[in-house]
């Protein structure tokens, strides 16, 4: 592609990514309620693009088998076939179908993902609150036991555990959730702190009200917005580090479709001016953009900045 | 600068109009007000939160605060039309010969920086005097103010020195240009009565000296009526009146403005003693402190009688809210007990039944972080109710609709709202509906109504007045307004350093003799008569008033 072609196609999708974000959020205000709908009309043109993205990628994960003209791992012609009917987006190195592999590939990487990043919430914060609310000495243990499984560089940590626990599913969602959950508990703790100060925490307490109580429905509304937000990023690290991992081969197994295993499976094609592995690699790229366009909206919400 | 002999007004403004974005919608704040300031003069902007004092007095320095703008009127300062000049002109006004005091000097000063190098940023940047100038003005205007120690005072650095002499040092700063025109928003709300004296009288002072103009910003009329020549109200950005304050006071002609003057007579009558009853809370001889080595609170006692309304007096830091956090056991005090009807409470709160945490409920100060942002009217109020009656379902609903037609508000209208929904009257309303939800015996009041407008606050006085009859509940009240405790009190607590200085019945406290401390007290509360800072600073000396007089107690 020359340059010339670039600086053309260029402005092209981008004007025709937020054209698209803008009609998604007209359709999106006029079939919802008017709370949601005012909430709706303050999003950017990016984060309408961002929430489109999203659904998008939720709808080829949930739907996979209707979409997918074959199965992830059915080998049905010869390797490296070029981009034709009936393989659309040609054949991989063993002669599976790229474009089922890549649809499978969003249900695979990105369920697993979301999966990770949940468990990673929902220890982190509950730990992170807790720690805040209780402070002292079991502050102090939480902390300094965090601080240690922080210092481990992640990858390498990650890499050593999944060598010690095998490379199945289960194992990879629950070394990278545990991993992540210390970034979760840093924050959920940071911002519980502000909280529990707070004279209704302590009408709360005085009130004889339980921890569970307390956290559930005093402290996690109040921080929902900088978790959220948090939500949003983690989601793609925790995409990126399953997406490394399998490149290396740790992360996911074949046949499972996945699309860092894609690109370094199709690598090679690189070579001969092909762009088919490039494809895998730009889904995780446009997925981390609209996930981040979404949370930058949703942080600014949250600041209350106004312009 | 050469002085103007001309008789127009050094500053003019006209028909000025200032709209503000809230919820993406233009909102009038200032709908065409006008004012005339000459040298030498002080205007006092009077108004409730919201009236648009602050909004008019940033105005009179061409300014606006993000997300408002001025979009009709005129400002004129010294002949300069204010609202038609470029950055670098009003760069040369701003500071230089116009300047701005903010209500808390503590968060307007750069913790990182000393005085002396705060005040000498504007006279270098200026290039009105030089370094060694600026620090021998400093340290002139330092002597003037009655800091302590002039010559040392500005090599300290913000957190070093007391709310009052912070006040003062940024007043001090606001003078380093030696400016035509200066802005007081509010500089003495955030401090104690016997600090705010001694910012009075020096803002008096330098004002007459300098031949300064200034607008004065306040809520409170007493201290206005020192300050202030003329005296102009505002309401929800309307001009109500203005007159010279001697008339003002005398003969106020709108109702808005009389409402106003009436709210500091509201006192309700004296509750017959009911001392043979047993007490329904009493402290005897609690020490306690956060620290183990060092005691906030020694030798505290006293006890609250059924529908005896006690008020507990003092500076910050007099041991006031750690006695609170005593009787409801977040504190646990070194040594003493508190019972309630006679049995001794548990010392932690944890430690308590739940019919012990019941019977002991708290009000707080700020409303906005009493009440949980997130959760609704109906569930705020339902809990305690929930929890403590083990009501559910309609009756705990119809409780709810109860409770708020007690507080006077109408349930099918604030039922399903967020605290955020509401004024700032209201959701003390709602703090105070969750304490009575719990049906206790007694409530701590935490400066209820500090926060609050003096009309606003009248309101919640008479409510919580009226629950008392109807309820049967004790109080005891924490604050240092002497006018509140004048209106709801029947019996008062003074305390100073954590000990309780003096103790009794409203009415004796209220006559002389007194302890030098209540004295002091009770002096330094501004009263409405214009004369009054006079006669005080006459009979007690400069020297005699603020921080100076409590040291010299010790």
């Amino acid at each position: 592609m020359s340059l010339f072609s670039v600086m053309i196609w260029l402005p092209v999708a981008v004007i025709s990514c937020l054209a698209a974000g803008w009609l998604f959020q007209q359709a999106l205000i006029l079939s919802v309620n008017e709370t949601t709908a005012k909430f709706l009309r303050t999003a950017p043109l990016t984060a309408s693009f961002g929430l489109l993205t999203i659904i998008l990628y939720i709808t080829f994960a949930v739907f996979a088998p209707l979409i997918a003209p074959y199965q992830q791992y059915e080998i049905l012609a010869g390797a490296f076939e070029p981009w034709a009917y009936p393989y659309l987006l040609g054949t991989d190195n063993l002669g599976r179908d790229v474009l089922s592999r890549l649809v499978y590939g969003a249900r695979n990487t990105v369920g697993i993902a979301f999966l990770i990043t949940a468990l990673a919430f929902v220890v982190g914060t509950v730990l992170g609150i807790y720690s805040a609310l209780r402070g002292g000495l079991v502050d102090q243990l939480f902390g300094r036991f965090i601080d240690v499984l922080m210092a481990i560089p992640t990858l390498i940590f990650s890499l050593l555990m999944l060598t010690i626990f095998g490379t199945s599913v289960l194992s990879l969602v629950l070394v990278i959730a545990t991993i992540d959950s210390t970034r979760v508990f840093r924050i959920a703790r940071a911002v519980a702190l502000n909280i529990v100060v707070l004279d209704y925490i302590e009408a709360a307490k005085l009130r004889g009200e339980s921890t569970t109580y307390l956290i559930v429905r005093e402290i996690l509304p109040n921080a929902m917005a900088p978790l959220a937000a948090e939500f949003g990023l983690r989601f793609c690290f925790v995409f990126l580090t399953i997406s490394s991992l399998s490149f290396l081969g740790l992360g996911l197994q074949p046949p499972l479709a996945d699309w860092g295993s894609m690109v370094r499976d199709n690598a090679e094609l690189i070579s001969f001016g092909d762009v088919t592995p490039l494809i895998p690699a730009g889904c995780i790229a446009v997925l981390t953009i609209a996930v981040n366009f979404v949370v930058d909206w949703l942080l600014h919400r949250a600041s209350g900045l106004k312009d | 600068m050469s002085k103007k002999t001309n008789t127009a007004p050094l500053l003019n403004m006209r028909n000025v109009h200032i709209k503000g974005l809230s919820d993406e919608k233009w909102v009038d704040i200032i709908n065409g007000v006008g004012l005339d300031l000459n040298r030498g003069e002080v205007l006092g902007l009077i108004g409730e939160s919201g009236a648009g004092k602050s909004t008019l007095g940033l105005a009179a320095m061409g300014f606006c605060r993000d997300g408002c703008k001025i979009t009709d009127g005129a400002i004129e300062f010294d002949g300069l039309d204010l609202l038609n000049q470029n950055r670098q002109q009003m760069r040369q006004l701003r500071g230089r010969r116009i300047a701005y005091v903010a209500q808390s000097a503590a968060a307007s000063f750069n913790p990182a920086h000393r005085l002396i190098d705060q005040f000498c940023e504007a006279p270098l940047k200026h290039a009105v005097m030089g370094r060694a100038e600026a620090e021998n003005y400093a340290t002139s205007l330092y002597e003037r103010m009655n800091l302590p120690d002039p010559d040392e005072f500005g090599l300290r650095y913000p957190h070093e020195v007391s709310g009052g002499q912070l006040q003062r040092a940024m007043t001090a700063m606001a003078l380093s240009c030696r400016p035509d025109l200066i802005i007081f928003d509010e500089p003495t709300t955030a401090l104690d009565v016997t600090t705010q004296i001694e910012v009075l009288a020096a803002i008096r002072d330098i004002v007459k000296q300098f031949n300064t103009a200034a607008i004065y910003i306040s809520h409170d009329l007493a201290v206005v009526a020192q300050m202030a020549d003329t005296i102009k109200v505002l309401l929800k950005g309307d001009e109500v009146e203005q007159a010279t304050t001697v008339k003002m006071l005398k003969s106020p002609v709108e109702d808005y403005t009389k409402s106003l003057w009436a709210v500091r007579k509201y006192a309700r009558a004296e509750q017959q003693p009911v001392a043979s009853l047993q007490p329904v809370i009493e402290i005897s001889n609690v020490t306690a402190g956060y620290s183990p080595r060092q005691d906030i609170l020694e030798n505290v006692s006293f006890v609250i009688h059924k529908r005896r309304t006690v008020a507990v007096v003092g500076e910050s830091g007099s041991g006031k809210s750690t006695t609170a956090r005593v009787i409801t056991g977040l504190l646990k005090p070194r040594i003493g007990t508190v019972r309630f009807n006679g049995t001794p409470l548990p010392a932690g709160y944890q430690d308590r039944n739940r019919d012990q945490l019941r019977h002991v409920q708290m009000i707080y100060q700020m409303a906005d972080t009493a009440l949980n942002p997130k959760l609704r009217i109906r569930d705020l109020i339902a809990r305690p109710a929930a929890m403590y009656l083990g009501l559910s379902g309609k009756a705990l609903n119809e409780r709810v609709r109860d409770l708020l037609r007690m507080i006077e508000m109408e349930p099918d209208q604030y039922i399903d709202r967020l605290p955020s929904e509401l004024s700032g009257g209201q959701k003390q309303r709602i703090g105070i509906a969750r304490a009575i939800a719990a049906e206790p015996g007694f409530i701590i009041c935490d400066e209820v109504t500090s926060a609050l407008d003096q009309l606003v606050a009248e309101g919640i006085l008479k409510l919580l007045d009226r629950l008392q009859s109807e309820l049967d509940l004790s109080y005891m009240f924490i604050t240092h307004d002497l006018a509140t405790v004048r209106a709801i009190a029947d019996e008062v607590v003074v305390m100073k350093d954590g000990l309780v200085v003096e103790h009794g019945p409203k009415s004796e406290m209220f006559v002389p003799p007194h302890h030098p401390y209540t004295e002091l007290l009770l002096g330094s509360v501004p009263e409405m008569d214009p004369k009054w800072l006079d006669r005080l600073l006459e009979s007690r000396g400069v020297d005699n008033i603020g921080d100076a007089a409590i040291a010299r107690m010790k």
